[in-house]
């Protein structure tokens, strides 16, 4: 059983015969402590989760930095962005609609975006400086580790969607408590499924520069085919089915429709302005939108666990 | 009582390449095992099957008395790992890195906060405890690792490389360490190096080259079988001393380092013989007990050097091979 007190160097060392020496020695010895390391269990595993998911939350405490610069981009969409082209499109928008109403939804999808895929570049970073190795060899099932680094890369993206939600009000958008639920939810949902697929590309990509080049190319294309900036009816039909395959359309329009439902603007503006995802005419209901989002997200998981199980 | 680690008829294969070839040995519980060789020998590879990190092509491995392959979380769980490269995370604390691999070995929760104690103590960092890892010296690093390696109390300790990259005094202060908790904690250590000098600390070493164990004893004992002891003498004239010592003691001779140097059962003993009877006129007269260096070198009839720089050719080919996958 474990003893609290340790005999300190400095009372073994008042020994002064060599008979109280040995002594010395014998207990401590005796008084090494055991530490019986239990049989593997799923309270072990889930012990496991919680520790990687802790340390991603420690590392975003002690890295303000970044917390700072990737509040950037998103801030100079909304707000440089959303006012310059605010006049230009203020024709197509129904009165009393400000275009950084209309963009927001989705400009905070964006906060999340680049957060979550960073998060899972951690996992690059840990294996160049090694870390990764100390995680791969304890007795613990590899899905511990993965689901933790996931849940961890989700909530400290969510955090930085919140920070972002602190804005809502210069965007015209109310802070009403159930709106804030619903967006820091579907915040919540999207970051989970990012990080997922950070973390299933990090498991094959090994080179940080390749990540990262990676990540460059498919995150603005994900951004720019989302209806992030525009409403999804009416566009050219390859149009409409790049957007349809992106996956991000299918929370940027659950996001939107959720800030438009506690806009005080007339039925039509919404129905312009909010339209809602179709295939081919049929109106994907958002429950199936937001399950198809969290569906991605489990089925990259699946791919992320299967691919850290592999031994070399 | 069952031993530490068992290894029968292991092999390795990297596509072509034969990393192990078909090796045994076994290492006593509380045994301190060295594996010596030059880098890539297949050193790494063998620590690696047994630390569960790769499966073996073919042949059995058994650590703490189970399989590597089929008992993969037993062998884990009982297992403490200390690599070549730092595997800390360097934006926590010294504590903070303790926690989460406690947490991932699953330490009783209340056994945690004194075995912290006593880890860190006897690596002497637990005053430094709190701080980040980032501004940790080299040295300070292993031994957190090192710690961090016994906290889960395992029964077997793998030690790949542990003082390389470090500075000779640092090297010198690591073992200290090690030694100390060979002393305070009821364990088997199974280290690698291709330091000869470190192989000194070992109760048993074992030399492999290109794959294969080519000499396994205590330091002792293969120093003893080389045998003899170096003499190394510089004359007034080299070539007629090294005609005289073939004529005189029947003993052949060979330059090296600028020195004669030669090869004699009883160092201590040849020397006054070696100046009574030589007609040539001595400088200076050194007497060397072999070292493992030697031992080495008789067995793979190359020093440590010269094996690296041929092994360093193969790596090279073995990167070229499987850099980029």
């Amino acid at each position: 059983m474990a003893t609290k007190d340790i005999p300190a160097k400095d009372i073994q060392a008042k020994g002064t015969s060599a008979q109280d020496a040995l002594e010395a020695r014998e207990r401590d010895l005796t008084e090494l402590i055991r530490v019986a390391v239990p049989e593997r269990s799923i309270r072990a595993d889930l012990r496991a989760v919680s520790i990687v998911w802790r340390r991603e939350l420690i590392r975003f405490r002690t890295d303000r930095l970044r917390a700072i610069t990737s509040l950037v981009q998103p801030v100079l969409f909304l707000f440089v962005l959303g006012t310059g082209l605010s006049r230009l499109a203020s024709h197509g928008l129904p009165a009393g609609v400000d275009f950084k109403t209309f963009i927001y939804p989705g400009v905070l999808a964006m906060s999340v975006l680049f957060t979550s895929i960073f998060s899972a570049a951690s996992i690059v970073w840990d294996r160049e400086f090694g870390f990764l190795r100390e995680m791969l060899v304890a007795p613990v099932r590899r899905w511990a580790i993965v689901v933790g680094k996931c849940l961890g890369g989700a909530t400290v993206a969510t955090f930085q969607g919140i920070i972002f939600l602190a804005l809502a009000g210069v965007a015209h958008v109310p802070y009403s408590p159930t709106l804030l639920l619903t967006l820091v939810g579907e915040l919540l949902l999207l970051a989970f499924t990012l990080t997922a697929f950070g973390v299933m590309m990090a498991a094959r990509i090994k080179q940080i520069q390749a990540f990262m080049a990676l990540t460059q190319l498919l995150v603005l294309p994900l951004f720019f085919l989302s209806g992030a900036l525009y409403p999804l009816n009416g566009l050219p039909a390859w149009l409409t089915v790049l957007t349809r395959i992106d996956p991000l359309t299918y929370i940027v329009d659950p996001m939107r429709h959720a800030v438009f439902a506690h806009l005080s603007v007339s039925p039509l503006a919404v129905k312009a302005l909010s339209p809602g995802v179709t295939w081919d005419g049929w109106l994907v209901p958002l429950g199936l939108s937001v399950a198809m989002v969290g569906a991605i997200g489990l089925v990259m998981l699946a791919i992320a666990i299967a691919e850290f199980r592999k031994t070399e | 009582m069952t031993p530490a680690i068992s290894v029968s008829q292991l092999t390795k294969k990297y596509g072509e390449i034969d990393a192990v070839r078909g090796i045994d040995f076994e290492v006593a519980p509380g045994e301190t095992f060295g594996f010596l060789g030059p880098n890539g020998a297949g050193k790494s590879t063998t620590i690696k099957i047994l630390c569960t990190l790769a499966d073996p092509t073919s042949g059995t491995a058994r650590v703490a008395g189970h399989d590597v392959v089929r008992e993969r979380d037993t062998v884990r769980r009982n297992i403490g790992l200390v690599f070549q490269d730092t595997t800390l995370d360097s934006y926590l604390t010294g504590e903070q890195n303790l926690r989460f691999h406690a947490d991932l070995y699953g330490v009783p929760k209340a056994a945690f906060a004194p075995r912290l104690r006593q880890v860190l103590e006897m690596v002497g960092l637990w005053d430094r405890r709190g701080g980040v890892v980032a501004t940790y010296s080299g040295g300070m690093k292993r031994r957190l690792e090192i710690a961090r390696g016994l906290l889960h109390a395992p029964r077997v300790l793998f030690l790949d490389e542990p003082t390389v990259g470090l500075d000779p005094q640092t090297r010198v202060s690591i073992w200290e360490y090690v030694n100390e908790l060979k002393k305070r904690e009821d364990i088997t250590i199974f280290l690698t190096t291709h330091y000869m000098d470190e192989a000194e600390h070992c109760d048993r070493i074992a030399i492999i080259d290109h794959g294969k164990i080519v000499a396994i004893d205590t330091p002792e004992a293969l120093k003893a079988s080389i045998g003899k002891d170096r003499v190394q003498i510089s004359t007034a004239d080299d070539q007629a001393a090294m005609r005289s010592l073939a004529e005189v003691f029947g003993i052949e001779a060979a330059m090296h380092e600028g020195l004669v140097t030669f090869s004699v059962e009883s160092g201590e003993h040849f020397v006054p013989r070696l100046f009574a009877e030589m007609p040539i006129a001595i400088r200076s007269v050194s007497v060397s007990r072999p070292s493992l260096d030697d031992v080495f070198m008789s067995y793979t009839g190359k020093t440590i050097r010269d094996a690296e720089a041929t092994v360093g050719d193969r790596n090279r080919m073995i990167a070229t091979r499987f850099g980029r996958r």
